[in-house]
């Protein structure tokens, strides 16, 4: 479409980027009187790097002091069990162990512990004995470790698709599939470019993740640039879901990464990861042989009965590391009312809500009005877990709607009613369902359950079931209909 | 020339060496372990049959397609002809299992049947869920 | 919640489940249920519109849905309850099941024998690891079958299959019949996993090429699949390097493998086989839970469902006899053990007061050997495969000559038999 047929549009403020930081701004920002609107790239918010997130919330004990990242990643730790509550998306509070196999990494661990008593992070020093008796699945080779035991894991995808739906229910508005093609200042007005619109506004939030430099490029700024770093993650059948209770870390042995970890994830599911490796793509999701055998090589040292045969599922995510290797929060140097919130890798996740507590603040220094709203609700209510309830809850919600007695996944016992609402709370994909609800996360992948849903989608959303896709245009599932290839088409 | 034939007919699978003449005529058979792989093998070369399983478009069913087969082997050749003529059939619910769906069909002398009884979309449907005996 | 009582509770209503419930109604059962989550019975034959089913029980060449329909039919004709669209979420150690449908809500069921029917799903690409991306246009075989079989889509226009088991073959043929373009099957032993009859039929009659002791190695594209890169392997199955090939294709179909579907069977104790990843099984097919049996491919893996069938049956009749407590413990149990080339062996305990069925398979194919049973019977097989599951049924007469307490299963050579003579 050219630039003259596009929709026009001008809002106070827009925040590019639906991931983990430009939600949780969106968020804080619908608490104010605000004209605000959030641009999304793919068809789901959170489906960037934090779709790939480990979903760790760090303790605050690896940040070097006098970096952003320390600054922030304490204050963001604390608000993880208050804004999980609200959001109503589950936050486990297993703590981190950073464990040492020999006595120069003892070393490391007591300074890592220092830290932590200087931050006021809550961090204990364990014994091997100690270590041992916590996790006794724990390679018998560990001299000590610290733990800190308010160090816990979520969802991210849940997270990012809890704000937003939280920030919608408080005025914000979403576009979805909308990347910011163009972009460019004219006095104090900004401008921005997607595929259908041209929108006008006053502040710009530029959260883009991978694509922050790309946009402030687009305004003039090339001071700064984003280095795609790619992470593999491997995750277990439920049944290695105990195997470890905290986090387990070792000592790093980069100054880049912390590891490859094994992580028990707030859903269960056991995963090992991440790798760090620098590509050159920003689009490189691929997994590989070799990121394979060092993860599980890596684990098995911390946790020697990982069993490979156990895995279900890989993945692999792409961190936004910017090349100061440490958060970028400030206005562009040239353009008023444009803010970076660029770079936001590990602690990233367990900083943003201490971001994005700050961001109001940091946009009345740059003259915006902030009026409260007085209705604001923080919290999001009404979702259904079918399969955590009692058999009598599950009994009575089928007599308020007989559509939770229609089991779609099997594996994970979603209900078509919870894959129902959501799709009513904008889940447009399979992807979207699976990362809302967990159909089709299971062990046979959806195997069963992928026509039901691709029937329900096509349903609900009112389209053909050809164009039911994965995660958005061009991923559409099937794409003819029977006896189409015969040169018949079904009438 | 020669032809290598693996027969079906029993798990052996044996495989059985054809020996073909100038008019395609067979001139000798050996590899086969019984009489059985030589009719096989014989058959295959001269006029291979195949039954076709497929499926045509039901309308006002539980499903969209019915599955389908012809009641009797025929020439492998015409596999791809009749593919194309199943393609445009359009059958009504409800069926039952062995119903003819095309008599004679591509006038082969074999019928193409309905292999499941396949029930109209509201043929009991108040009582398709809940404890009760299928009628 | 609704609470019912029944005498054999049936979970699955494919063709063991179907079969086991036939078989405990003939047998006596007064209540007999079959809990199936389909909206229909018939499992997962109603999807395989292939014919080859039956050959050895009605002497005729079937398509699945007539195997199905037949069973369908006698159930009809019974007292035999069933309840469709209902999911089973939980079986207690003590036979109470607990399940669910959109009219009853919660159901309770109590009952005094259980018979799991569940049949299997599919090995995944997660569980493969195969690296690469992961764009739209990968399905396992299973899943292809039912979207162009049951609703109606084909997934792509040309296709890859990995793994030359029946089902990829079959839906080799499948696709191509419908019009689409099957490049090739990618196999990563050295010879085909299916039947001979299906290489024929599904991949010669067609010209699609069999690329043996190959796998895919590297998935291509964006947003849909744009192909892949097969490599060939060592005996290790290890990719060679040097040896890959890249093939265009806009969907890949993964036949890879079946894991019996024990999720149930593990939640209410039931002790499982790591070999079958299936209960371990006594002769009359009831599990280390009294009361709990199993048949079918939750069991372990079948080829043929004749052999489900008569399985089937057998744990439907013991499942009734328990429910009138006409099962007796018996006295002396004998391990039944995988030897020499055995993969395994169903059952895994016996008495040697019935007749026994067994069913195995081997580790590695073979030629000209024999099966030995505990040196009660030696039989000359000309082959093994792994891929052809092997039966034969011992009468008390012969177990009763057995000596001490295990019954080894094992493949011999020609020379060891000569020896032992």
């Amino acid at each position: 479409m050219n630039s003259q047929a596009k929709t026009r549009k001008a809002v106070q403020v827009v925040v590019i980027g639906g991931g983990i930081m430009g939600t949780l701004v969106a968020r804080e920002l619908s608490r104010y009187e605000l004209d605000l609107l959030l641009l999304e790239k793919e068809a789901e918010v959170g489906w960037g790097t934090t779709k790939a997130n480990s979903g760790i919330v760090h303790a605050g004990i690896h940040e070097d002091p006098g970096t952003l990242k320390a600054k922030y990643c304490f204050p963001g730790n604390q608000m993880f069990p208050k804004l999980c509550e609200d959001l109503d998306v589950s936050f486990r509070q297993n703590g981190i162990l950073v464990v040492a196999l020999s006595e120069e990494e003892m070393d490391m661990v007591h300074m890592y512990y220092q830290r932590g008593l200087e931050r006021g992070v809550p961090v204990r020093l364990l014994s091997r004995e100690e270590v041992l008796a916590q996790e006794p699945n724990l390679t018998p080779e560990v001299v000590g470790a610290v733990f800190a035991p308010e160090g816990g894991s979520v969802m991210p995808f849940e997270l990012a698709a809890a704000a937003m739906e939280n920030a919608v229910a408080n005025g914000a508005e979403l576009m979805v599939e909308s990347p910011v093609i163009n972009a460019w200042a004219e006095g104090s007005k900004k401008y921005l470019e997607t595929p259908t619109h041209i929108i006008e506004a006053e502040i710009v939030i530029n959260a883009a993740g991978l694509f922050t430099d790309d946009i402030a490029r687009m305004f003039g700024d090339d001071y700064f640039s984003i280095e795609p770093r790619k992470g593999e993650e491997y995750l277990f059948d439920l049944e290695f879901e105990g195997l470890v209770t905290s986090t387990i870390f070792p000592v790093p042995r980069s100054q880049v990464s912390k590891g490859i970890l094994v992580i028990p994830t707030s859903e269960g599911n056991l995963m090992i990861g991440p790798t760090s490796d620098h590509v050159g793509l920003k689009d490189d999701l691929s997994t590989s042989y070799q990121g394979f055998e060092r993860i599980f090589s890596e684990s098995r040292r911390l946790v020697p009965g990982l069993d490979s045969r156990k895995i279900i599922a890989q993945f692999a995510g792409l961190r936004a590391a910017s090349d100061r290797s440490d958060f970028i929060i400030e206005f562009s140097p040239s353009v008023p009312g444009l803010l970076y919130l660029a770079g936001i890798e590990s602690p990233g996740l367990t900083a943003a809500p201490a971001i994005a507590a700050d961001v109001p603040k940091m946009l009345e220094e740059q003259g915006l009005k902030l009026v409260p709203k007085g209705n604001f609700q923080p919290r999001r209510e009404g979702v259904v877990r079918f399969r955590l309830l009692s058999r009598e809850e599950q009994d009575e919600l089928i007599r308020q709607n007989p559509a939770y007695g229609r089991i779609v996944c099997r594996c994970e016992t979603v209900t078509e009613a919870e894959i129902v609402d959501a799709i009513r709370r904008g889940a447009r994909t399979l992807d979207g369902i699976k990362f809302r609800t967990r159909a089709g996360a299971g062990r046979c992948q959806s195997g069963f359950c992928q026509p039901v849903l691709m029937e329900i989608l096509s349903r609900e959303l009112g389209i053909p079931y050809e164009q039911v896709s994965k995660r958005g245009s061009g991923t559409e599932q099937v794409q003819y209909k029977a006896k189409e290839l015969l040169g018949k088409g079904v009438s | 020339m020669h032809k290598r034939i693996t027969c079906t007919v029993c798990p052996l699978s044996c495989e059985v060496v054809l020996e073909i003449g100038e008019n395609n005529e067979i001139l000798s058979l050996t590899g086969n372990k019984c009489a059985r792989g030589k009719t096989y093998a014989t058959k295959e070369h001269t006029a291979p049959e195949r039954t076709l399983t497929t499926t045509v478009r039901i309308k006002g069913g539980v499903h969209p397609l019915l599955p389908v087969r012809t009641d009797q082997p025929i020439p492998k050749q015409k596999l791809r002809e009749a593919m194309l003529a199943t393609a445009d059939l359009v059958v009504e619910a409800p069926v039952i299992m062995g119903d003819v769906v095309v008599e004679n069909f591509l006038g082969l002398g074999v019928n193409l049947i309905a292999t499941r009884d396949l029930d109209r979309v509201d043929q009991g449907s108040t009582e398709s869920v809940g404890t009760k005996n299928l009628r | 919640m609704r609470r019912l009582e029944v005498d054999v509770a049936v979970i699955g209503g494919g063709p063991a489940g179907l079969a086991a419930a036939l078989a405990a109604h003939k047998e006596g059962a007064a209540r007999v249920l079959i809990i199936e989550r389909n909206h229909e019975l018939g499992g997962i034959l109603q999807q395989c519109i292939h014919h080859g089913f039956g050959l050895h029980r009605f002497k005729a060449e079937l398509t699945g849905p007539e195997y199905a329909q037949r069973f369908i039919n006698q159930v009809r004709e019974t007292d035999i309850q069933v309840l469709l669209e209902t999911m089973v979420l939980e079986v207690t150690e003590d036979r109470t099941i607990y399940a669910v449908n959109s009219s009853e809500g919660m159901l309770e069921i109590s009952a005094k024998a259980v018979v799991l029917a569940m049949g299997c799903r599919e090995r995944t690409r997660g569980a493969l690891r195969i690296p690469g991306k992961r764009p739209a246009g990968i399905f396992s075989a299973g899943t292809a079958q039912r979207y162009i079989n049951i609703d109606g889509y084909i997934p792509g226009r040309k296709a890859v299959i990995l793994g030359s088991g029946d089902i990829g073959l079959i839906m080799a043929r499948r696709l191509t019949l419908e019009g689409a373009q099957v490049e090739a099957v990618v196999e990563i032993m050295p010879y085909a996993a299916g039947l001979a009859r299906n290489v024929v039929q599904c991949l010669e009659d067609f010209d699609i090429p069999l690329i043996l002791q190959s796998t895919v190695v590297d998935i291509h594209g964006e947003d849909r699949l744009e192909g892949v890169t097969i490599a060939r392997v060592d005996e290790d199955w290890k990719p060679i390097p040097g040896t890959e090939r890249k093939i265009d294709c806009d969907t890949l179909l993964l036949s890879v493998g079946l894991i019996p579907e024990n999720e149930l069977s593990g939640g209410a104790g039931v002790e499982l086989d790591p070999i079958t990843n299936g209960p371990k099984v006594d002769d009359t097919l009831m599990t280390s839970i009294p009361g709990i049996f199993a048949c079918g491919n939750v069991l372990h893996v079948h080829d043929l469902v004749d052999n489900v069938s008569k399985e089937a049956e057998r744990a439907g009749a013991f499942a009734a006899q328990y429910a009138r407590q006409q099962l007796s413990a018996a006295n002396r149990r004998i391990k039944v053990e995988a030897g020499e080339n055995i993969r395994y062996v169903v059952p895994h305990e016996i008495s040697l007061d019935k007749p026994v069925e067994f069913f195995m398979r081997v580790q590695r194919p073979e030629d000209d050997v024999f099966l030995d049973l505990g040196g009660l019977r030696t039989v000359k097989k000309p082959f093994v495969r792994p891929s052809e599951m092997l039966n034969i049924t011992l009468t008390p007469e012969v177990l009763g000559k057995l000596q001490g307490d295990a019954l080894t299963v094992r493949i011999v050579s020609q020379k060891e038999v000569d020896v032992d003579a």
